[in-house]
């Protein structure tokens, strides 16, 4: 069979291999706000996630990835993707995302950039907590930053992460 | 490993309902490689599983997870639905005739998994649901009991979470300690370390007689002796062994042995505990209620005789009967034979792994010091990868920590990917297994030389 029919050159598109060989997100921050360590039981696969928050914004983030393709270019994905967005823009694309993951269309009015690129993991049921990893881990660590957010948490998990936060700092008030 | 049994006589009377045993020794036309068949005749064995008839993304399936749990014949299959179709009925209580049917039935059964481990009493075999339940019984029934602030628990680096998670509990609740006996890198005990672990203290060794990630076999007689010099007694887990090579838990010295049938051709959903009889006897009973008691009122309950004490509840009857009936196929086919054929698999399963550049091996290398099962890695690409992209070729493997997550610390690694080869398979079977790791390769753009 070749690669087509058997849907894997729709899990390992390139942008996915370019993005597991060349993360994005590869600078440790010298002053990040929240630090977390996802990480998902079922598979053994570990990130850490260093995110600098300013003026409720998602100023700078850092990973560490440690996982298959899938887990690791989706936070790089991620990393890419957040920049520059407030915390709850930040959720509502980790919701869509999920949606999508999860069976649904891609909803309108939503930039995905890389991320379209994971739309062959519906294909694949048991890797799609591979693409998970960094979006739990995410939404951990904005929940534990910022527990007020959390309202909008989906808390319909499927996949059980363990996240916990190695250091928290408050914001100064602007 | 002898091969003497598959006399002659067995040869000329195998019928179609008898699993195939020959003594022929084909040469695989492709490869030209020796047929692992010497002793068992795959093409026939495969015929026994309908399972096999199943195509996986238009490939033929190749079940390489075995270490997990077998496939099931279609003896054992039958023997479930014939249960349920004929002679259902709960079993020890009641006077009419389904309910004698199904007590003998499952009796028998006892009497089968003890023979086939030549445990000779089958009074010492108790039904639990899975080989993690058999050591959880004797930490809560044995361990309760017996173990005090201080006492030492001995386990190995290569033990699965089911041989130490319960021994921690354990631990946490007495007070005693667990202390680890470590490895050599290439997988092997350190037995040199062996004496100075053990002392006045130890009152268990729990150990894995053939470790599922690593595939080594481990020396446990000698293990058993040295524990039992100091008082200590032995668990042994058996999970991976019973399935592939004749045991004798009298020989290896075991006074806990525990196995899952489910491994070894028959139904999950049942357990087997063999323990020294006096240790039972002398036991608390595990769990309480209906089946495990003599008598009860409200003041006091006295316990049923071994081994019932231990079988509180219904038992996964319909699972026990297609164990019996799975231990009968494999008695045919003789554990000898089943050991050749799986050694000669695993031979030319390693030989051909070595020829590829990019995938490291773990575990020992002398084919001779391992069960049927490799682990290994492909140095570039993450085995969670890798499965996937074999399974798109019919192939089945592991990947992951095989539950034996001290061990991959151990060895430095995060999860790799395991094959693991049972009667079914054949070399053609390793052939395409090695094929779809060199389809991987491409997958990822990847050189494969
Ligand atoms: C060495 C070993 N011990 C224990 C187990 C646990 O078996 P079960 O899941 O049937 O309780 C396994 C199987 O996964 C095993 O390989």
């Amino acid at each position: 069979m070749n690669p087509t029919m058997s849907g894997l050159d729709d899990l390992y598109r390139e942008v996915i291999l370019d993005h597991y060989r060349k993360p994005c997100g590869g600078e440790a921050l010298e002053n990040p706000t929240i630090e977390v360590d996802g990480h998902n039981p079922l598979c053994g696969d570990d990130l850490r996630m260093q995110i600098e928050i300013a003026d409720g914004r998602i100023k700078k983030l850092h990973i560490e990835p440690q996982g298959c393709s899938i887990s690791v270019a989706s936070a790089s994905m991620l990393a890419k993707q957040i920049e520059g967005m407030t915390m709850e823009e930040a959720l509502e694309l980790k919701t869509a995302f999920q949606g999508v993951l999860k069976g649904g269309d891609w909803p309108e009015g939503i930039d995905f950039g890389d991320l379209e690129a994971l739309e062959g993991v519906k294909q694949f049921p048991v890797r799609i907590k591979c693409a998970l990893l960094a979006w739990m881990t995410l939404e951990q660590a904005l929940a534990q930053y910022c527990p007020g957010a959390i309202g909008m948490v989906d808390e319909d998990r499927d996949i059980e992460i363990h996240a916990h936060t190695l250091q928290e700092k408050t914001e100064e008030p602007a | 490993m002898s091969d003497d049994n598959h006399s002659e006589d067995q040869m000329l009377n195998t019928t179609s309902t008898e699993p195939a045993v020959t003594g022929s020794v084909s040469v695989h036309e492709e490869t030209g490689a020796p047929a692992a068949e010497a002793g068992l005749d795959v093409s026939r064995i495969k015929q026994d599983f309908p399972i096999l008839q199943r195509q996986i993304f238009g490939r033929r399936l190749v079940y390489l997870d075995n270490a997990a749990t077998s496939q099931k014949p279609q003896c054992v299959i039958d023997a479930i639905s014939d249960y349920y179709s004929g002679y259902n009925s709960n079993v020890h209580r009641g006077v009419h005739t389904l309910a004698s049917e199904a007590t003998s039935a499952y009796e028998d059964a006892r009497e089968k998994i003890a023979a086939f481990i030549n445990g000779d009493d089958p009074k010492s075999i108790i039904f639990t649901r899975n080989t993690t339940e058999s050591i959880n019984l004797v930490a809560h029934s044995w361990g309760r009991k017996h173990l005090f602030p201080n006492d030492e628990i001995v386990l190995t680096a290569m033990e699965h979470h089911s041989n130490i998670v319960p021994w921690q509990l354990l631990a946490k609740d007495v007070g005693c300690k667990i202390r680890v006996l470590d490895i050599t890198d290439d997988g092997y005990l350190r037995l040199d370390q062996l004496n100075e672990l053990l002392n006045e203290k130890t009152r268990l060794v729990a150990l894995t007689q053939v470790s599922n990630a690593l595939g080594t076999i481990n020396p446990v007689r000698q293990i058993a002796d040295a524990a039992h010099e100091r008082g200590a007694l032995v668990l042994v887990d058996g999970a991976q062994a019973m399935p592939h090579d004749t045991v004798d838990v009298e020989a290896m010295g075991a006074d806990f042995f525990a196995c899952s049938p489910h491994k070894a051709l028959g139904p999950t959903g049942v357990g087997v505990l063999w323990a020294r009889r006096d240790l039972l006897e002398e036991m608390d009973p595990f769990l309480g209620g209906g089946e495990m008691i003599r008598d009860v009122s409200f003041e006091r309950s006295t316990w049923a005789a071994v081994p019932h004490k231990f079988e509180a509840g219904t038992p996964s009857i319909a699972d026990v009967i297609g164990m019996g009936a799975a231990i009968d196929y494999l008695t045919s086919l003789g554990m000898e034979n089943v050991r050749a054929h799986e050694q000669a698999i695993i031979t030319y399963a390693l030989e051909r792994l070595r020829e590829l550049p990019f995938i490291s091996i773990y575990g020992p290398r002398n084919p001779e010091d391992r069960c049927g099962l490799v682990s290994f890695n492909d140095v570039d690409i993450h085995p969670h990868d890798l499965g996937t992209v074999v399974d798109r070729h019919g192939v089945a493997i592991r990947a992951g920590h095989h539950c034996a997550k001290p061990l991959m610390t151990r060895l430095g690694l995060v999860a790799s990917a395991r094959a693991s080869f049972y009667v079914y398979n054949d070399m053609e079977d390793v052939d395409a297994f090695v094929d779809a790791l060199y389809e991987a390769r491409k997958v990822f753009g990847l050189p494969t030389t």
